[in-house]
């Protein structure tokens, strides 16, 4: 094998409600990164719809690839592997990447790299950062996730800290709803907080027991639910932007100290956040903030690399493909894949 | 014209390699592995065990739908990726169409039967009639999803024998044969589920009336909404 070749992925990404597909040169350069959402239509029902999202990926699979493809120039012909996203996420979601992915490897005769959708979050943060390589501390918060993970090297992890129950983009969702603020939660608590005041009311920091890395949100959700319904029962009128910059001055706090704490005493100097969450403002100022005190390399993925996208798959696969790693034809879909596992 | 079958529709996976009036291969199983880890290998299998080279392939043909939503999609995804591939149209063929074409030449009408529980099947009714090349097979009743007691009411309607094949047999045949006023048949063994070779004859068919799809635009014909769009109509109805 040659060493000055440049590698080129094409990766695919179904694991929920965007339909994504891009073309990642040498693991670093994003030649494109196509994304098809459905947002507005789960929007409709308050929350992803697992078969309204199978049954939208199929639809726009094939159109997403293609136009990935023809952004990045590039024909099958200068392909060196596929990657997909075959777990975590939602399974008939995942089936449609997964099916088509080996599909298209096989009548191209390409290799085929199965990739884990946290691991993809993780590299985002090498797209736009290209000094950072592992060792380092990472935070991933998303819908679905809450993990502190210990990077050890390219696609080798160690989960030190997990959320016990709702992952904090959950509790986002959830609170949104309570306060009428509606689906997607993130973006809107995020925008309505910037004209309240965070430390209006005193929600709880859940501690949770033996762990000190471990999150747990249901706690803070069931205050800001009892808090609402007291202010019901006193026919008090709720200011809805203290309450979510409070909610979510609460969620920040223990994101960011569980973070900085992990950080210090593995003793790294460098600390990257990924995952839906990881777009949030607040979040990402405190953790600035933090990490300048605590004398900590910050890093995080710009909003359209924190989302679900297919690039950061591209750039997890080329870690996978260049250490050998391949998947067969019988490659499914794992619900509940977990991070480090194949 | 050489095309490459796919049915995952329902718990049968299988596919096939057919070129005008040969099939070269079928694999077809029935067990409780995901079709998501048996299409492919068996599709792996085909290939060098015919040693056959894809580019060769003019069309790749996939049972359409209805069938098990998942299953409907691992398909599709599966022939949406080899035609993007290859560069190649899809041929979509109703999945009702293609089980019953297995019978081709029946005298009795042939009405294959999806179970898609709570009483519900996916049917059709189906006539193979005498023409100038043999036969060709005419939709009676075009596919939909309907309770049993309806199918047996159409399938007793043309005052015919009928042929009966599909998962749903099993679970009907006794309410059939309490209900039925025609004389009524069973189809044996290797002919009573989906068959990717006659997917692949059918479609062969279907390619001479240039019933090609582009990739891109194929999905499944599910016959049914999802639930959660189910209960918002519902929800908006009653609003």
């Amino acid at each position: 094998m040659t060493t000055n070749k440049d590698i080129y992925i094409l990766a695919i990404e179904s694991s929920c409600d965007e339909t994504a597909a891009a073309v990642v040169k040498n693991g670093r350069t994003v030649l494109s990164n196509i994304i098809s959402s459905q947002i507005d239509l789960h929007t409709l029902y308050g929350g992803v719809v697992p078969e309204i999202a199978s049954r939208k990926h199929i639809e726009k699979i094939n159109q997403v690839i293609e136009e990935a493809m023809k952004e990045a120039e590039v024909t099958m012909d200068d392909i060196d592997a596929i990657a997909v996203t075959y777990g975590p996420g939602l399974v008939g979601a995942l089936l449609v990447g997964v099916s088509a992915a080996k599909a298209l490897a096989f009548a191209t005769g390409k290799p085929l790299v199965g990739v884990h959708h946290i691991e993809g979050h993780i590299s985002a943060n090498y797209i736009e950062n290209l000094e950072l390589e592992p060792p380092f501390m990472s935070l991933v918060v998303s819908g679905g996730h809450s993990h502190l993970v210990v990077v050890k090297d390219y696609g080798e992890y160690e989960i030190i800290g997990r959320t016990r129950d709702d992952a904090a983009g959950e509790a986002f969702d959830k609170v949104a709803r309570a306060i009428g603020l509606g689906y997607p939660g993130g973006p809107k608590i995020d925008r309505v907080s910037k004209e309240g005041n965070p430390e209006a009311i005193k929600f709880p920091r859940a501690k949770v027991g033996e762990n000190i890395y471990d999150f747990s949100f249901s706690g803070l959700k069931s205050a800001v639910l009892n808090y609402l319904n007291g202010a019901q029962m006193k026919g008090e009128e709720v200011n809805v932007p203290d309450v979510a910059a409070s909610f979510q001055k609460a969620v920040t706090d223990v994101l960011v100290e569980h973070a900085i704490h992990g950080a210090k005493e593995y003793n790294f100097k460098k600390l990257a956040i990924a995952g839906g969450v990881a777009s949030n403002s607040s979040l990402r100022a405190a953790m600035q903030a933090a990490c300048d005190k605590a004398g900590i390399a910050f890093y995080h993925p710009s909003p359209i690399y924190c989302t679900d996208n297919a690039a950061m798959i591209g750039v997890a696969g080329y870690y996978e493909y260049i250490k050998g790693a391949r998947h067969g034809w019988d490659l499914n879909a794992v619900p509940n894949l977990k991070l480090g596992e194949r | 014209m050489k095309i490459l079958a796919i049915d995952s529709s329902g718990l049968v996976a299988t596919v096939a390699i057919v070129e005008d009036h040969n099939l070269i291969a079928e694999y077809t199983i029935h067990h409780k592995k995901t079709h998501s880890q048996t299409l492919m290998p068996m599709l792996e299998e085909v290939k060098n065990m015919v040693e056959l080279d894809l580019n060769s392939v003019d069309a790749i043909a996939v049972a359409s739908g209805p069938g098990s939503f998942t299953g409907l999609r691992i398909g599709a995804a599966t022939a949406k990726g080899l035609a993007m591939g290859l560069g190649k149209p899809i041929i979509e063929v109703p999945t009702l169409e293609g089980m019953a074409y297995q019978m081709y030449g029946s005298q009795a009408l042939v009405c294959p039967i999806m179970d898609a529980r709570r009483n519900q099947v996916y049917t059709g009714l189906y006539q193979f009639v005498e023409d100038e090349n043999g036969y060709r097979m005419e939709a009676l009743k075009e596919g939909c999803a309907c309770d049993i007691m309806e199918c047996i009411e159409i399938a007793n309607s043309f005052e015919m024998p009928v042929m009966f094949l599909g998962d749903g047999v099993p679970v009907f045949e006794a309410l059939i044969r309490e209900h039925a006023t025609v004389p009524v048949y069973f189809a044996p063994a290797h002919r009573r589920l989906q068959s990717a070779a006659s997917v692949g004859a059918l479609a062969i068919e279907f390619a001479k009336k240039e019933r090609f799809t582009e990739a891109k635009d194929h999905a499944p014909e599910y016959f049914r909404m999802s639930q959660a769009e189910r209960e918002r109509m519902e929800a908006a109805k009653k609003a």
